[in-house]
């Protein structure tokens, strides 16, 4: 009788293992997969500037300052190639200088009401928000899924298996307060918001 | 707000139950078409019983036979066609290829969020209805459609129609928009069945009059058409209150999913907002899609009360209710990022 209640407990706790196991490794994949997202989402952006920069250089002409910041972060953030374990903050960095320059083109859009109107300026202000949309639902996803895998791998009883997965606790995608706070957020025209 | 930890197991338990309630909504199907038929037969079967030897006995199944396998045939049918048939009735148009700098901004919002929920993004349809409303429909999340209609489109700003896409990803995602597909094809089936039953009936009636056929079988047909009437009047009955009690809770957790994507319930809430207060009537959404919409287009006012009858029959949970349950969500938001505006009233 005892035997058999010690097979019974053995098979639950070996079921419960595999099913732990697997759990962590779908969390593991799924936050790789994640953050893969992100890397697609910044690689269209970076293709995507040049076009978008060209299709307004003319209807900008007084304000080639803010292109070229544009057009300098953007090949910045191409040039970073790291690895390691600085790699996400370094990539970060140069993205969040982007952000910051693209940010700084939409005020400009913005207080330019007759530039709005011209049908390019219109269609690049709709891809440029857009574009950063994708950026920050990716890296939003990318968060809330390392965020899952972290705190499950933690947890006990999970984290016995912790180590048989080789599961270590994911980065998080940090977003640079400088490169937020260098973004002027007053929009001083008094016109009404489209 | 619930996000990560706590989101995911709740999400597969969602998915689970949702692909078990399809398969069991198939299999009453079938049962039911199988309890038509071999009821019929028992029927057929009783009332030949004390035939004399040279008269017909009714000892062969087939009617039973037939019918089980006619409804199976449709219910495979209905399931593999459904999204097609639900996107055909409401006359959508698939966006391939965005033209007007609306539908650009459309396309552009589905991909966000698509990306913000993690599933692939599902094709786009427009509906040429002047009442705003959106729905979504599929199998699963790599093959789905969604599809917004004109009237939404005019009257969204872009965070609103960012919270509707979510709210209806969240349908697609949780894999809601397989039980409600199939429903709706099989809704539809019984009606176009029960119609066509109808027709089938009438003509039969006069034809056999005609020929002035013996009365020995009147009373048993009498009987089988009786059942078989009324079996298909309850059907639609049923499948539709089935229909509406299958909704109403998911709009509450749509509701919740759109949030969790977006990070901006309040702008979902407005969006509700606009949609009661249009007063565009809905011109493509009929019955049969309802139950798929973000908001009832049928405007019954059935789902403005939150009282027992609404909460029996109506498709959708009041919209007040929605509204009062994101604001609260967006007022807990702000409070944790201390962003609350200083004028902004207590809940």
């Amino acid at each position: 009788m005892g035997a058999w209640i010690l097979l019974i407990l053995l098979v639950v706790a070996v079921f419960w293992a595999i099913g732990a196991y697997n759990g962590l490794i779908s969390l593991k994949n799924q936050t790789v997969n994640a953050f893969k997202q992100i890397d697609v989402q910044l690689k269209r952006r970076h293709d995507l500037i040049p076009n978008l920069v060209n299709a307004v250089k003319g209807a900008m002409d007084f304000e080639k300052s803010t292109l070229e910041a544009v057009v300098q972060a953007r090949n910045q953030a191409v040039q970073v190639n790291a690895a390691g374990p600085d790699a996400m903050k370094q990539i970060s960095q140069a993205e969040n200088a982007l952000s910051g320059a693209l940010s700084k083109l939409m005020v400009v859009v913005e207080r330019y009401p007759d530039l709005k109107a011209t049908g390019n300026v219109g269609q690049l202000q709709e891809e440029l928000t857009s574009t950063e949309n994708r950026i920050s639902f990716a890296r939003q996803l990318y968060n809330d899924t390392a965020t899952q895998y972290n705190t499950k791998q933690q947890q006990f009883p999970a984290s016995l298996m912790a180590g048989l997965a080789h599961a270590a606790p994911a980065q998080l995608w940090e977003i640079d307060d400088q490169a937020d706070k260098a973004v002027p957020q007053v929009d001083l025209s008094m016109k009404p918001k489209a | 707000m619930s996000t990560g930890a706590d989101a995911a197991p709740t999400l597969f338990q969602q998915q689970d139950a949702n692909r078990r309630r399809t398969t069991l909504l198939v299999v009453g199907f079938v049962l039911f078409f199988a309890w038509l038929g071999f009821g019929g037969d028992y029927i057929y079967y009783l009332a030949t019983l004390h035939n004399l030897p040279y008269q017909t006995h009714h000892t062969f199944p087939w009617l039973g036979i037939v019918l089980t396998v006619v409804g199976a045939g449709i219910a495979w049918y209905g399931y593999n066609t459904g999204p097609e048939k639900v996107l055909w009735s409401t006359g959508a148009r698939e966006i391939t290829d965005p033209a007007t700098d609306q539908e650009k901004q459309l396309v552009n919002v589905v991909e966000e969020m698509s990306i913000a929920a993690g599933i692939p993004r599902p094709r786009i349809w427009i509906v040429d209805d002047p009442a705003p409303n959106a729905f979504a429909t599929g199998i699963d999340p790599q093959h789905a459609h969604l599809a917004v209609t004109q009237g939404l489109l005019d009257l969204m700003s872009r965070d609103e129609l960012q919270g509707v896409v979510a709210h209806e990803l969240g349908h697609i995602k949780n894999f809601d928009v397989r039980l409600m597909t199939t429903l709706a094809a099989l809704v539809g089936v019984i009606l176009l069945v029960r119609d066509g039953t109808g027709r089938f009936f009438w003509s039969g009636r006069s034809g056999s009059r005609s020929r002035g056929k013996g009365s020995d079988l009147g009373a048993l047909v009498v009987v089988l058409l009786v059942i078989w009437i009324l079996s298909w009047i309850v059907a639609p009955i049923v499948t539709q209150m089935l229909a509406m009690a299958v909704s109403r809770k998911r709009e509450y957790l749509a509701d919740a999913m759109s949030a969790q994507f977006t990070r901006n319930p309040t702008a979902l809430a407005s969006a509700l907002e606009k949609i009661e207060n249009s007063e565009a009537p809905a011109t493509h959404l009929k019955a049969g899609a309802a139950h798929l919409c973000i908001c009832d287009p049928l405007d019954r006012k059935l789902n403005d009360h939150p009282g027992a009858l609404g909460d029996v029959m109506a498709s959708h949970p009041p919209i007040e209710m929605r509204i009062i349950r994101l604001k609260g969500m967006g007022y807990a938001q702000a409070k944790q990022q201390g962003t609350l505006p200083p004028d902004s009233p207590t809940v």
